[in-house]
């Protein structure tokens, strides 16, 4: 296989996916906040809650329109560049990919219309269940993409068929409802709110610092920061969730993301260390990066709820270890061993289908069967070929970490700003003029944290997918196997084309939620 | 019914030709669709094991091109 084919697939795919994970957290998150102030308007009957929601429809507006279909484009890679994976996927992916084209044609194209088209046709009450079914529908649609997605984390529910080359769906439920699918859905969706809390702030937070739409820029900025204070709390609680259960099935990935070479109990959670970006540190022989400042214990604590608990590391997850609970990982060389079993199995299970001979059929399907969790590392030659790029792992997983604490911390300074008067009044001793004083700082800061918060966002999936490497499905099928064997100058000639259409498609669309800003709302 | 298709059908006339930002956004969307769905899709993504498998043979195209020749 052609190597710089795999790369350039694997470019264009995360060129793909980076570019839609622009639109749809804004999606996410801004349906929320366009929920909460239209609810807001239905209560109270005001005018200024009303023109307020509008504005803020008008931005979704844009965004959703720009967003449409660049998913799509995934969908077209998968059956060019990655004919294999998507061939052998086919079949589970099948069901919650149709769910959610269902789900996203019919519930969001209805009711987006009537939240657009419908503020004079419609009553309050029909329209405000229109503007929250619209963010119903594409946190519905973002459940089974996420579904899918986890899938090729944690393969269950499934068995392969080598009668017809797939995975097979045996559970609906054991697929739509794993422990890393939901976890990946609590995570991701509360991170899009987190984003779309951060854009509120920060387009309020410009009309403050240009003094102008005042009291629309504080009513927003106060919906912003409330609604982005608890989706940023309860996206801590659900990463620290998600961070264990990785620990629990994809060892490697955490590994990968705290640069741990060679593990062991009581292990510390690394803050920061000097991972060199460039290259792939030298695992085989460090223990640990250099320059490590950790907290103590806290890895242990985070993968195995225990601070003393066992955590392995690189080393340990190429060697194998067993712990004093019972829990094993196989030597490297005996998965390797396992899966050349599973593949000789499924030749013979091939060779016996052309033949007609049923019964060696029967028994090379058993011999498939039992090692299929393996089957993956049948195609593995090198110990080095199972550990995820580290560089990227550690440092995306510490921009998003450290990403997600700044916006906790901003949330909380704008909403002691807001109520300063009212906490000030309260609490006698609480002196805030350190804060209020510096408003525009924090205003600016707001502001910035905008294109912050799409690295930090972007940050996740690179943790995510680049912790999952080699693997496009965890330990069965690997990225050189999944791919088409396709000239790498036809896959170098789409990238380049997406990435000039993406840009152009970029500028524009900020072009024009820009001038909709500078415009402002119509009060 | 009748009443409830031309409502409907007055929400979505009455909305496109009201639209003021959404006929650029809508010019936008239309000329994504066309790069995506007649240049791209057409020109430089076709399905692949379709062009390269007889039909109802996919399984031993998707078999041959992933069992390693050591292992065959």
């Amino acid at each position: 296989m052609d190597l710089d084919m795999i790369d350039w697939a694997r470019a264009q795919f995360a060129l793909t996916a980076i570019y839609h994970w622009l639109f749809v957290p804004l999606t996410l998150g801004l349906a929320v906040v366009m929920g909460v102030m239209e609810t807001i308007y239905y209560r109270t009957g005001s005018e200024f809650w009303k023109i307020t929601t509008q504005f803020w429809q008008r931005l979704f507006g844009i965004n959703f329109a720009m967003g449409v279909a660049t998913g799509i484009i995934l969908e077209f890679e998968f059956g060019t560049n990655w004919s294999n994976y998507s061939y052998i996927v086919g079949d589970v992916f099948g069901a919650p990919l149709a769910i959610e084209g269902i789900v996203a044609f019919f519930m969001e194209s209805t009711f987006v219309a009537v939240m657009f088209f419908g503020w004079k046709k419609v009553s309050r009450g029909f329209h405000l269940a229109s503007t929250w079914l619209t963010g119903l529908g594409a946190t519905i649609s973002a459940w089974w993409i996420l579904v899918a997605n986890s899938w090729m984390q944690h393969p269950v529910g499934q068995e392969f068929n080598p009668d017809t080359m797939r995975n097979e769906m045996t559970s609906f439920f054991d697929v739509a409802l794993s422990p890393v699918a939901v976890d990946k859905f609590c995570h991701t969706v509360l991170s899009a709110w987190v984003l779309g809390a951060v854009f509120v702030v920060g387009v309020s937070s410009w009309y403050l610092i240009k003094h102008r739409n005042t009291e629309f820029a504080r009513q927003s900025l106060k919906v912003g920061a409330v609604f982005g204070l608890i989706s940023s709390l309860l996206v801590a609680i659900s990463g620290d969730h998600s961070a264990y259960t990785v620990g629990q099935t994809q060892p490697m990935k955490l590994a990968a993301m705290e640069a741990l070479y060679k593990g062991g109990n009581d292990q510390s959670l690394t803050i920061i260390s000097a991972v060199n970006p460039f290259s792939q540190p030298d695992w085989q022989n460090q223990d640990e990066a250099p320059m490590r400042i950790a907290m103590p214990y806290a890895l242990s604590f985070l993968a195995t709820r225990d601070i003393h608990g066992f955590v392995p590391g690189v080393r340990d997850i190429i060697d194998g270890y067993s712990t004093s609970d019972s829990t094993s990982e196989m030597r490297l060389s005996e998965k390797i061993s396992n899966g050349h079993m599973a593949l000789e199995a499924l030749a013979d299970y091939r060779k016996a289908k052309q033949e007609g001979d049923s019964v060696t059929m029967e028994h090379a399907a058993e011999a498939v069967k039992e090692r299929l969790p393996w089957l993956g590392y049948g195609y593995i030659e090198d110990a080095a070929q199972v550990v995820p790029y580290i560089p990227i792992c550690f440092y995306a997983f510490r921009i998003m970490v450290g990403g997600g604490c700044l916006f906790i911390l901003l949330f909380f300074l704008l909403i002691v700003y807001l109520y300063s008067n009212e906490i000030t009044s309260r609490f006698k001793f609480v002196r805030l003029g350190w804060l209020t004083k510096r408003a525009k700082w924090l205003w600016t800061a707001a502001l910035w944290c905008i294109p912050v918060a799409y690295i930090v966002s972007e940050c996740g999936w690179l943790v995510a997918e680049f912790g999952r490497q080699p693997w496009t499905i965890q330990d069965m099928l690997p990225t050189w196997v999944s791919v088409s064997a396709l000239p790498a100058s036809s896959v170098m000639t789409t990238f380049f084309i997406f990435l000039v259409l993406f840009t152009l498609m970029l500028a524009v669309e900020i072009s024009i939620m820009c001038k909709q800003i500078k415009k402002g709302p119509e009060l | 019914m009748r009443g409830f298709w031309n409502k409907a059908w007055h929400l979505y006339y009455d909305g496109f030709r009201n639209m003021t930002i959404g006929r650029t956004l809508w010019a936008v969307i239309l000329v994504k669709l066309f790069i995506m769905f007649f240049v791209l899709r057409l020109f430089f993504f076709p399905n692949y094991i379709k062009q390269h498998a007889t039909e109802g043979n996919e399984a031993e195209f998707v078999a041959t091109s992933i069992i390693p020749p050591q292992n065959k």
